[in-house]
This record gives C-alpha cells, structure tokens and sequence, in this order.
C-alpha cells in the first residue's frame, strides 16, 4: 500500500451462511487508473462491487478509500464520499425525465432541506447539458426515461455515473446488450474518463475489455488470480483453465 | 405494484378545478345546511387523503395508519374547545370528569388553554408522532407489506389506548365539541357550521397547492426515486430515511388538519377514528380517484363519501358492498383510478370498444410520439 493508492482492498472475505463469496481477496488501484475485472461467473464480481459500496459487509478484511475505511459505513456515505455505481441492468429512473435523472445524481449536497428551497445552479445546469451531449440525448431531454433504448438507458445511466463526480467509478457491464457500434463507443469513453477518474469495469465481453487497453484483474472463486495486461493474462495458465479456455468465451 | 407517473393535462386540472370553485361556492346557497355539514366534513377528509397520496402515490409508502394522525388532531382541537367551555363545571375543569372522580386536571390538558397552541398542536403533535414512528421504521429499512403491517399495529395499539383511558380523555365516549363554545357560538351552530365550511374549503385548496409545491422539482423527483427504485436512491449519496421520515410526518400533519375539522364538524371525536377500516378507507378513496395525481385524492374522498350518505339513506346496509365492489372494479380495470383512467384515454378506447368512436388510424407508436411532442 502506498499514499498514490486510491482503493486497497486488503484479505477480504465475504462469508454467505458458510460460503464464500470472496475469499481473502487483495486488490489496489492507483489514483486515475482504468483497470477491468473479469472472471467467470460467480467469481466474485458483484460481490466485490458490493464491498465497496457498502451493500454488503465483508466478514473479514478492510477497505481503505482515500486513506479511509468504508467497512461499516451507509451507502449513501460511501457515495458522498466518491465512490459511484453503475449497476448492471441500467437502473435509471424510469418515471423521470432524462433532465430530471441527471439532476438528481448532479445536485450538490444531497440534503432534504437544499432541495426542497433552492432552484438548481447553472453550474450543474450547465454539467447537465455537457453530460447529454457526450451521451448523445441531448435530444431526449424531456423524455421519460423509461421510454430509452436500451442502448441509451446504458449511456444514461453513464452520465449519471459521470455527473455525481465520483473519484472512483465502479462499472458492472456497461456494454450488456449494446450494439458493436455503440461498445466502441462505450469503451473510447471509459477511456476518455481515466485518467482524471479512477475507473473499474467489470465485464464479460473479452472484445470489449481488450478496446480499453488496460490492466485486468481476474478473479476466480472470490479471489484475484491474476493482474496484468490482456497480453500477460492471455498466456497464464491458471487463468486459460478457468476462463478464457472455456468453450463460451 | 406497478406505478406510472401520471402528469394530469393543464387543462384537465383547470376543469376539475372550475367545477371544485363553483360547487364551493354555490354549496352553501343551494344546500340545506344540514347537507353542507356533511360536505364540509368530507371535504375535510380531502386533506387527509392528500396525505396518503404524498406517501402511498408518489413516495410508495403504503400506510394503514393514517388514523391515528388523523385522530391526534381531532383530538387536539377537542381538548381545546372542551377547556375553554368549562367553566361553569366542577372544578372548572371539563364535565366527563366528574363522572370518574377526577379532580385534577391531567397535566398534559394545561397547554391546550391557550388558542395558539391548540392551533399549532393540531398539526405539530401528529407530524411530530409520524416523524418518530417513520423515523424507527424507515432506519431499520422496514418496507412494503412489513411497513403496511407495521402501520397498522400501530393504529391498534393507539386505539386500545384512547379507548381504556376513560379518567384521560373519556375513553370510549370520546370528547364532544358539539355544545362547545368557540368565539362566544356554540360551535355545533349553524352559523359556525357554515365557517367551517369556508374554513375547510379554503384549507384543502391550500393543503393542494402545499402538496404541488412538494412534489414539484427534485424533491418530488427523489421520493419517486424512492417509490421505484431506492438502493439506487442510496448509491446516488441521498439518504432515504431522511426523505422518508419528512414526508411522513407532513402527511401526518395533514392529517391533523384534517381530523381537527373533521371533528368540529361533526361535533365528536372518539377512538372510532382510529378503527382498522377507516384507515383503509382512507386509501380506497385515493386508489379510486387516482394514485399519485393529487387531485384524485380530493375527488375519491369526497365523492365516496358523499355518495355513501346518499346511498346509506336509501338503501341502508348496501354500502359495504358497493364500496368492496369499487375498490375490486378500480383494482382490476382501472389500476390507476378514474383520473388516471381518464387522462390515459380511457374514455376513448371504452367508445371503441362499444364501436361509438373510430379507431386511431395510425400506429399506436406514432399517437405515443406525437402526444410526448404536445406535453413539452
């Protein structure tokens, strides 16, 4: 561990009524780092979000964002504190226009009392309209979201992700059912946001991880088998009997 | 449950609001006072249904418990009215106790001498008591049925209460206003009766434009995050307990109000405001007039309610039937209540139906598309 680390997650273990979801698993991620995880399923993917996010408590282990432990913190802490979630199948707000979904994950602070007397800021107004024209919806501003296509509910979730400004995002499948045109698309945004944000993409579409050119973590029944390029990864052994040896994929 | 966000056309709410002005106003000429009392009284049930609208329709919190609220303020005005008319009794303290051997006035009677605080008790205590009983709840990530059972429990609890504590506040009996005196009137007159009557109009109208304002913007749009998705809720930095445990206390504020003027209109509040089926009442008449519009909480509750007096008086002991029937009807045909029916061209495609309209000529997806293109 050292002080340019934004996440370590350090021998956790996720133990449901006896079994193990994670076992023992080590992770560090550097600030403005891209990294994807892959593993085949029931690795441990979901699970490893869910640390983080405070939906589940790990039985074992510590997880130190930002110099912080977020064991045992509210979830809506965790996401005050900069961590962000895009789920995966797109969780929008359906009955909400795409405006009123974006305001929601761009109003700052997130208090009863802010939102209720103040009218939004043109700072975040301004964010809305920059967020919907990288997603491509400028179009779609007073639509209800749940009238998207599946396409572009990925996408707006995306831009929700973005406008919460978290320093780290955490991504479950964001290409699940998109297009081939819109995963490139998907991926050259990803990438555009490293960088300057810390990202984790979790996926299975090997095509996809390998267009976002970065570090790759695999897991295997709760544990990191391997890290390294999609190069390095691609020649392990352990990791072509798991996953990648697999007729499927 | 499926909830779909219905927005009520401009001008549909303009009309509902012209024909709600006008019988406002002609009522008290054309209706003998008699039946003024009760249209007072079932207008004063709107307010209370706003409540469960804001709770039930935009936030998906469904509560069996709104009696208690509704009952809390009744009671608040009662004790006020019953005080301040006593000073011809024993003691000077209100005649019920003479019958049980009180003395003393129980201390928690003291304040309600004073008007202005009666006046804020009467929605103060119920939000108050809301607040804490949602804020347990909401903490401990109690929803849906357990949450409706919960609230329910709660009303029986507080129903066994007020009705064994007779040396408290008359048990039972309940506390009478009707032989009262308020401004130097009986309060069971017939001139205060047509106050009253103005007194509650002008409050549901202002209990409408209250909900509007907080339902309109981004704090409305968080509570039907709530309702339709609320870890997402969470995992965006918001706090539901928080959002949850404010507008349950304003709907138990609102239903203060409105037992307060419930209870001076009908000269009587008992722990029979807080039976199980009143409170259910409460939310068949928004599931009938509309989840989630507001309006139609106004229009079920006082449309239901008039027409059980009405049918009552011909054809004593139908009622039950007809409002189970209703409820069965709105929850098969018409999931989102006659408002919502109306406004997602129910009429229409019941004429089509009977073959006494045109079917649309074109697709179905484009009349979609063009009548998201007219809301912008």
């Amino acid at each position: 561990m050292n002080n340019k680390d934004l996440l370590n997650l350090i021998d956790i273990t996720v133990s449901f009524e006896g079994f193990l979801a994670l076992n023992k698993l080590n992770l560090n991620l550097k600030k403005g780092e891209l990294r994807a995880v892959i593993g085949p399923n029931g690795a441990g993917k979901t699970t490893f979000l869910d640390v983080i996010t405070g939906k589940v408590k790990p039985t074992k282990g510590e997880v130190i964002f930002k110099g912080k432990s977020l064991v045992g913190r509210k979830e809506h802490k965790i996401a005050r504190l900069g961590v962000g979630r895009k789920f995966q199948s797109p969780r929008i707000f359906e009955n909400l226009t795409v405006k009123e979904n974006l305001e929601i994950s761009v109003t700052t602070p997130k208090s009863p009392l802010n939102l209720i007397n103040k009218s939004i800021k043109d700072e975040q107004l301004n964010e809305i309209d920059r967020l919907m024209k990288i997603v491509n919806l400028a179009q779609k501003v007073d639509s209800k979201a749940g009238s998207l296509s599946h396409g572009q509910k990925q996408w707006l979730e995306i831009a929700m992700l973005v406008g919460q400004k978290p320093d780290l995002m955490l991504v479950d499948e964001p290409v699940a059912g998109l297009t081939d045109e819109e995963t490139d698309l998907t991926a050259d945004l990803l990438k555009s946001l490293s960088g300057e944000n810390t990202v984790v993409v979790i996926d299975h579409d090997m095509e996809f991880i390998r267009r976002l050119d970065s570090n790759v973590s695999v897991l295997n029944q709760g544990t990191v088998l391997c890290e390294g390029t999609m190069e390095t990864i691609q020649k392990d052994k352990k990791v072509i009997d798991v996953y990648l040896g697999r007729p499927e994929d | 449950m499926e909830f779909k966000n219905l927005k009520l056309s401009k001008k549909t709410t303009f009309i509902i609001w012209v024909a709600i002005i006008a019988l406002v106003i002609a009522a008290p000429t054309i209706l003998p006072v008699f039946r003024l009392n009760l249209l007072g009284r079932y207008l004063s049930l709107a307010i209370v249904a706003l409540g469960v609208d804001l709770i039930w329709g935009f936030t998906g919190l469904l509560s069996l418990g709104q009696g208690i609220f509704f009952a809390l303020g009744g009671y608040c005005a009662a004790m006020y009215l019953q005080i301040t008319s006593s000073s011809e009794f024993p003691n000077n303290i209100p005649e019920f106790f003479g019958l049980y051997g009180v003395d003393n006035l129980p201390f928690f009677w003291e304040p309600f001498r004073s008007p202005i605080f009666s006046l804020f008790a009467i929605w103060v205590i119920p939000a108050l008591v809301a607040g804490m009983i949602g804020f347990l709840v909401f903490r401990n990530r109690i929803k849906g049925v357990y949450f409706s059972i919960l609230t329910q429990a709660a009303l029986l609890v507080f129903f066994n209460f007020f009705n064994g504590q007779q040396k408290l506040i008359n048990g039972t009996n309940g506390l009478k206003t009707d032989v009262t005196q308020l401004f130097g009137q009986m309060v069971g007159s017939e001139s205060m009766q047509r106050m009253f009557f103005w007194v509650t109009a002008l409050l549901v109208i202002a209990a409408w434009f209250f909900a509007k304002w907080v339902v309109k913007g981004r704090f409305g749009n968080i509570l039907i995050g709530i309702r339709d998705d609320e870890p997402r809720v969470r995992f965006t930095g918001y706090n539901p307990v928080i959002f949850k445990t404010i507008i349950f206390s304003i709907a138990g504020g609102l239903a203060g109000i409105s037992g307060a003027l419930y209870t001076v209109q009908s000269g009587i509040v008992s722990p029979q405001f807080m039976t199980v089926p009143f409170s259910i009442e409460m939310v068949i008449w928004v599931a009938v007039g509309g989840r989630g519009t507001l309006l139609g909480a106004i229009l079920g509750a006082v449309f239901i309610n008039y027409a059980k007096s009405l049918v009552s008086e011909a054809l004593p002991a139908s009622w039950m039937f007809i409002q189970g029937g209703l409820f069965i009807l709105v929850v098969t045909a018409l999931p989102e209540g006659v408002l919502g029916w109306i406004q997602g061209d129910g009429p229409r495609n019941l004429l089509q139906r009977f073959g006494l309209k045109r079917k649309i000529e074109t697709y179905p997806s484009l009349e979609v598309n063009n009548k998201e293109g007219n809301n912008e």
